[in-house]
């Protein structure tokens, strides 16, 4: 037996101290009781309110966003990859997008605010013009809101997962298709969306794991007025409840659920996907 | 020869639309920016040399920075060797070093925050109270994804035994040939990983603030809970960071593979 496994032993040390322990003790501490036994009451009482909406409404949230995100992604990485845009605008899209995935939390919440906050630019153009969002029901704050929000990082992910896959549409099989009779509808119906549904499914996925786990943009947003589960984390962590501290674990723990179910979707469909992609 | 087709009418919607909700924002950020902080008119710059003259922004984006380059040089101190070492060695481990640099997308900041707290809580001052100290040691885990990716692409793409049989057979030790001929090697992607770990940590608020760190993206939040329209001066300070360090990864990646990221959300 070599004993070259010890090369990795630096990085495993150092994984398990900053990674697996802290995931360890979520695990665990989401299972254990104030007393110090162990109890299944923590995790019981995130069916319970406020916990509950709160696991709702991020799922809800992350459904939403990864919908439309993903539809509205496709559509516009499809029109700056296919035939007959210039060149360059898929080059500016995808600078573009590297920024704008990256461009999230406070700054990004505090752009929208600027812009459809109260006193938003955007809000007062809108009411000079006679049409004040908010006396029509809109508020930036709401759940609504956040969403809106959160396509700014959401649609700019889509683009950079999904172009590997529109690349991956050749051009021949669409000249096959039309010297074959197809039509245009026909093309899409029966080869270009089958192929693409792996690869489509899979960045969805993405997407709803990249909305579900944030939490500085929705409190750069509503400083907490929201309750999805990263906030009502924040609330325990920052004190603000003191009752019973293995219940932030077990909230921590409800989340690792829906994102590791996200990853076991995740992995597969990728493997899919991969093999029109060469 | 095939003929120049013109672009269609619907992808100049699609495009349109798009481009529309990208840079209204941005565009309604920088009025709001010009704005006096006490008439709300435009236009002035005095929101600017407000930030600029904010001694706490000078510290905290001294901070942050200094924290991220911390955390770049113990990401690629730990990982170059060790993306060799598996390169190298033992390509069998290489499965589960992958998975190790997936966990963070699925043990998520927010969750990694409330282990780390817990299980640190009682270490010494200098360490868990430090943000040199803690803070940059779990960065590095944020850092893994990006880092292990970037470099175990890079890797496949040389040929690590016969530049390692080379350098020996030349008589260099480990250390020599890890430093002179693999790190120059792999220069690309350590920098695409690195640039990628800069604009992250800089961007990072839910560990810094929920561990109660004074980093400038918790400082950026007390502005835009206190000072109205400065606030959107550092708002776009901070967009500019993340545009510096994005335009640096793609200098040095030209011809690679466009990032495809998941930063701090």
């Amino acid at each position: 037996m070599s004993l070259a496994w010890l090369g990795v032993v630096p990085f495993l040390a150092y994984a398990t101290a900053f990674l697996l322990l802290p995931a360890a003790n979520v695990l665990i501490g989401a299972f254990q009781s104030n007393e110090g036994g162990y109890t299944l009451d923590n995790v019981r009482t995130l069916f319970d309110e406020p916990y509950r909406t709160a696991f709702k409404n991020s799922i809800e949230v992350s459904l939403v966003t990864a919908l439309l995100g993903g539809i509205i992604g496709l559509l516009m990485a499809y029109s700056a990859i296919r035939e007959g845009t210039p060149r360059w605008i898929r080059g500016g899209l995808t600078t573009f997008s590297g920024v704008a995935a990256n461009f999230a939390g406070i700054p990004l919440a505090f752009a929208f605010i600027a812009t459809f906050g109260i006193l938003g630019v955007g809000t007062q153009a809108m009411t000079a013009v006679g049409f004040n969002p908010y006396d029509h029901g809109f508020s930036l704050f709401t759940k609504t809101g956040i969403e809106i929000v959160y396509l700014y990082f959401q649609i700019p992910l889509m683009i950079l997962v999904i172009a590997p896959a529109i690349d991956g549409l050749r051009r021949e099989w669409r000249e096959a298709a039309s010297s074959l009779g197809a039509s245009s509808w026909q093309f899409w119906r029966h080869i270009g969306v089958p192929i693409l549904l792996p690869s489509l499914l899979s960045a969805m996925v993405l997407l709803f794991g990249n909305a579900f786990a944030a939490y500085a943009t929705a409190y750069g947003l509503t400083s907490g007025g929201v309750g999805l589960v990263p906030i009502q984390i924040g609330f325990f962590l920052s004190g603000d409840v003191f009752d019973n501290p293995h219940l932030g674990q077990a909230l921590a723990f409800g989340m690792f659920v829906v994102l590791g179910l996200m990853m076991l979707a995740y992995i597969p469909l990728q493997r899919i996907s991969s093999r029109w992609m060469k | 020869m095939t003929p120049r087709r013109r672009i269609a009418p619907s992808a100049v919607v699609w495009l349109f639309l798009g481009s529309a909700y990208f840079l209204i924002p941005l565009l309604a950020t920088l009025l709001f920016s010009l704005r006096n902080d006490q008439t709300a008119k435009c236009c002035t710059l005095a929101n600017y040399s407000y930030i600029l003259h904010d001694p706490d922004f000078w510290s905290t984006i001294k901070l942050s920075f200094i924290v991220a380059l911390e955390t770049i040089a113990i990401t690629v101190a730990l990982l170059v060797p060790t993306v060799y070492w598996v390169h190298l060695k033992v390509p069998r481990l290489r499965p589960l070093i992958s998975f190790l640099a997936l966990v963070p997308f699925v043990v998520a900041p927010i969750i990694l925050v409330v282990g780390l707290l817990d299980v640190y809580r009682g270490t010494p001052e200098w360490f868990y109270a430090q943000p040199y100290g803690f803070l940059a040691a779990v960065y590095v885990v944020l850092a893994f994804p990006f880092m292990y990716f970037s470099l175990d692409t890079g890797f496949r793409s040389i040929d690590v035994h016969t530049l390692t049989e080379a350098s020996q057979s030349l008589g260099a030790s480990w250390p020599t040939t890890l430093w002179r001929v693999i790190l120059p090697n792999i220069k690309a992607a350590a920098l695409a990983g690195s640039f990628l770990t800069l604009a992250i940590v800089m961007g990072e608020f839910t560990i810094a603030s929920l561990a109660q760190f004074k980093t400038f993206s918790v400082y950026v939040q007390y502005i835009n809970q206190n000072k109205t329209y400065p606030a959107g001066a550092i708002t776009l300070l901070a967009f500019g960071i993340t545009w510096a360090a994005m335009l640096a990864l793609l200098a040095v990646g030209r011809g690679r593979q466009a990032p495809i990221t998941e930063g701090e959300k």
